[in-house]
């Protein structure tokens, strides 16, 4: 066991892959002899060769693609967009192509490419440096869509990723690569260190996709959430003093149905947060869900909390991001109701 | 007057009712272009981008220094994959129009830029191709009956009834899957051959898309990825001059031939004779030595004419002389081929025609046996319930339930079915 940020642990499973699997190739925009700008591929170039981590034109539709181009050659490609708000260009690759390769040609060419991506704001980026692009990629069939919030499950997910057989995307929310972060930018900073997540084993394990983890659990009110927002509501239960069950929901889809149903049977209430913008947000897909599954067992209506319907705003971040007052707020509201 | 600036709107010579006029393509006399060392630089053989690479001439001679000296019987088999696929695109136009399939796009007057192509290439090197260059399939030996079964989405469907007609693929093969969504297969080709050096295999991709779709992103992807790493790729762009209604001045072709464009990346563009069996055949070998020395990527501008449709839902006599084919100034790769064999005493009229007479019976019985594993109207047909599978390996939760989901509701069906008759008996 080791204590390792979020960023060091993304840099130890792809180390292990690449150790364990001559098929695993790293590919994208800084990675190679610099390490990346976020630094998750730190050392890499140099300890497995300029092969094996390439490299890339400037290029993110070209990444995706040429990536698909070595999957289906038989490696097993992990291409980095170096934000989520790059993605775009790729889009075509990821829609048209990644995600419907197995099917259109009823499983002789799958295209194996984990396509990791820092997302979420809370770091000065303005509105091409924050998006979470989530929701976008769920609609989409035959893409897994996975969200780590801590460093334990963001290596194993990671590894997870990299050995399913299917494409996966995967979003790291940059602003708790460092450390868990509750929502409160004057507060000091708190490094993973602290944190039971923090421990980080040095060789090869897996948290498996498609499964959702209670964080927390509680009796009250169930609290369905992933990524940074999972420390703030940790948080915001801890503010209202209510004793609520917070899931993490980690794998957007496939969706882990029963894990987020049962939790909001036996609690009767539920409150959906997440940092991307609402209207049409995965949150409504989830709150959809929950409405199908729980409706005879929900005591109050579901709330949402979600950044506002607008760009993310360079001077107004803190006004933008959905904070432990408006989650409390939430809270509060399901808790009163009924 | 002060000076205002105006746009530029391209506009073909001819549109309906007027004179064909391809004045604009520049043809270089057969045997007239130089053939470098595969090792020759982008900058070293640029006017390869703006001349033509052309074997055969008027007399039907083969003559020059890109004459691939492939022997009579070769020639014969290039010959006979190139009436193969005309009359099998004939046949399944023929049986859209009887509405028997759903669409169809024909690659007619287009055949030896798959074929001879295919034919330069080895079994183990990958192909990427577009819509248009069944050829290749027909190169590697794919029976007929596969591809009809595919348009018929039949049981025998090989994409189990999940694309459009001519959507193929074949793993066996080396043949990638067809996509829809236009150029995407480019950058695609180079990630395989990037894959291919990196596991230090003697294997190449090779890739087509047409002239108008080379406008798209990915091709600029292609050529900067193919470029930067040298990738063993072959990228061909066909250029038979209208992308349904869209001639080529719209993608780029007025002032500069597209093979140039490769010497803007670092790589060699080659102009050919699209319609020249032996031209093409020798610059797909060029372009394919130089891959597996790993000198690097060609980009072949290959010149031909769309003679027939973009597909059965086009109507080109709505943008372009009807006639205009018979004005194409490079001519029918089958005549030429075969006019060439002749020219050679290699073949004759008699022979040609026995050929096309066996090959329409082997269409015909090929369609007889397609049709036994079902057609859109009746016989065995797919299972609906495998819609479901091949959407990851493993089918998810939400999958499962919506798959027991349609099962319940095709067995209610069923069920109502079976019943309406004897409740109208009681009735």
């Amino acid at each position: 066991m080791a204590r390792m940020n979020m960023v060091q642990a993304l840099n130890s499973a792809m180390d292990v892959m690449l150790g364990r699997d001559p098929r695993v190739v790293i590919l994208g925009e800084d990675v190679g002899f610099f390490g990346g700008v976020f630094r998750a591929t730190d050392g890499l170039q140099r300890k497995h060769g300029e092969h094996r981590v390439l490299d890339t034109p400037i290029a993110e539709g070209g990444i995706i693609a040429t990536a698909i181009g070595m999957g289906v050659n038989g490696l097993k490609p992990v291409a980095e967009i170096q934000f989520a708000d790059y993605i775009y260009p790729g889009i075509d690759q990821v829609v048209s192509e990644l995600a419907r390769l197995r099917y259109r040609s009823a499983g002789e060419f799958p295209a194996p490419v984990t396509i990791r991506t820092p997302c979420g704001g809370g770091i000065r980026g303005g509105q091409t440096h924050s998006q979470s692009p989530e929701a976008i990629f769920t609609h989409v069939c035959g893409i897994k869509v996975v969200m780590p919030s801590n460093p334990y499950d963001a290596k194993g997910l990671l590894i997870s990723a990299i050995e399913d057989e299917d494409p996966v995307v995967f979003f790291e929310p940059k602003r708790i690569y460092n450390g868990p972060f509750d929502g409160d930018p004057h507060k000091p900073a708190v490094p993973w260190s602290a944190h039971a997540r923090g421990e980080v084993p040095d060789g090869h394990y897996t948290v498996p996709i498609g499964r959702a983890e209670v964080v927390r659990e509680g009796t009250d009110v169930t609290v369905l959430t992933y990524g940074t927002m999972v420390h703030v509501c940790e948080a915001a239960v801890r503010l209202v003093g209510v004793d609520a069950e917070i899931i993490d929901v980690r794998t957007m889809a496939p969706l882990d149905v029963d894990t987020l149903c049962t939790s909001v049977c036996k609690t009767g209430r539920c409150v959906v947060v997440h940092e991307a913008t609402r209207f049409g947000g995965y949150g409504a897909e989830l709150v959809a869900t929950v409405q199908e599954q729980c409706f005879w067992n929900l005591e109050a209506p579901i709330q949402r909390v979600a950044g506002w319907d607008t760009p993310y705003p360079h001077a107004f971040e803190w006004d933008y991001f959905p904070g432990q007052a408006r989650i409390a707020a939430a809270l509060r509201q399901v808790m009163e109701a009924s | 007057m002060t000076p205002r600036s105006r746009l530029h709107v391209p506009s073909p010579p001819a549109r309906p009712g007027q004179e064909p006029d391809f004045s604009y393509v520049q043809i270089s006399p057969a045997g007239a272009v130089p053939r470098p060392d595969v090792t020759a630089t982008a900058r070293e053989i640029e006017d390869l981008s703006v001349e033509m690479v052309r074997v055969l001439g008027e007399d039907h001679r083969a003559v020059g220094p890109w004459n691939p000296h492939l022997e009579p019987a070769e020639l014969q088999v290039g010959l006979r994959h190139m009436v193969l696929t005309r009359l099998f695109d004939d046949r399944m136009q023929r049986i859209q129009r009887q509405g028997r399939i759903s669409f169809y796009i024909k690659s007619t007057g287009e055949e030896a830029v798959a074929v001879a192509a295919g034919m330069a290439l080895q079994p183990g090197d990958m192909l990427f191709p577009s819509y248009r260059q069944q050829g290749l399939h027909v190169v590697r030996g794919r029976p007929l009956v596969d591809l009809m079964c595919q348009c018929l989405s039949n049981t025998r469907d090989m994409c189990k009834g999940r694309q459009m007609p001519i959507m193929y693929h074949w793993g066996k093969g080396n043949i990638f899957s067809i996509s829809g969504n236009l150029a995407t297969q480019f950058p695609q080709a180079v990630g395989w051959a990037m894959a291919a050096a990196i596991k230090g295999e003697d294997r190449l991709a090779a890739s087509w898309i047409g002239e108008g779709s080379s406008a798209e992103a990915d091709f600029h992807y292609a050529m900067t990825f193919a470029a930067v790493y040298h990738a063993p790729v072959i990228l061909n762009l066909v250029n038979n001059q209208w992308a349904i209604s869209t001639f080529q001045g719209f993608a780029g072709g007025e002032r500069n031939t597209f093979a140039q464009r490769g010497p803007g990346y670092g790589i060699p563009g080659l102009r050919v004779d699209g319609n020249d069996f032996l031209a093409v055949y020798a610059v797909t070998q060029w372009a394919a030595q130089r891959a597996r020395q790993s000198v690097g990527p060609t980009l072949i501008e290959l010149v031909t004419y769309r003679a027939s449709a973009h597909s059965t839902s086009d109507d080109p006599s709505r943008y372009r002389p009807k006639d205009e084919y018979r004005a194409w100034p490079l001519g029918d790769p089958i005549t030429r081929l075969k006019q060439h064999l002749i020219a050679l005493g290699e073949w004759s009229e008699q022979r040609h025609a026995q050929l096309e007479k066996e090959l329409e019976a082997h269409v015909t019985a090929s369609w007889k046996e397609a049709e036994s594993y079902g057609t859109l109207t009746g016989g065995p047909a797919l299972d609906p319930l495998t819609m479901f599978e091949d959407v990851f390996k493993d089918m998810p939760p939400n999958l499962v339930r919506q798959r027991e989901e349609l099962r319940r509701l095709r067995e209610s069906q069923a069920d109502a079915a079976h019943a309406t008759p004897s409740a109208a008996k009681e009735g």
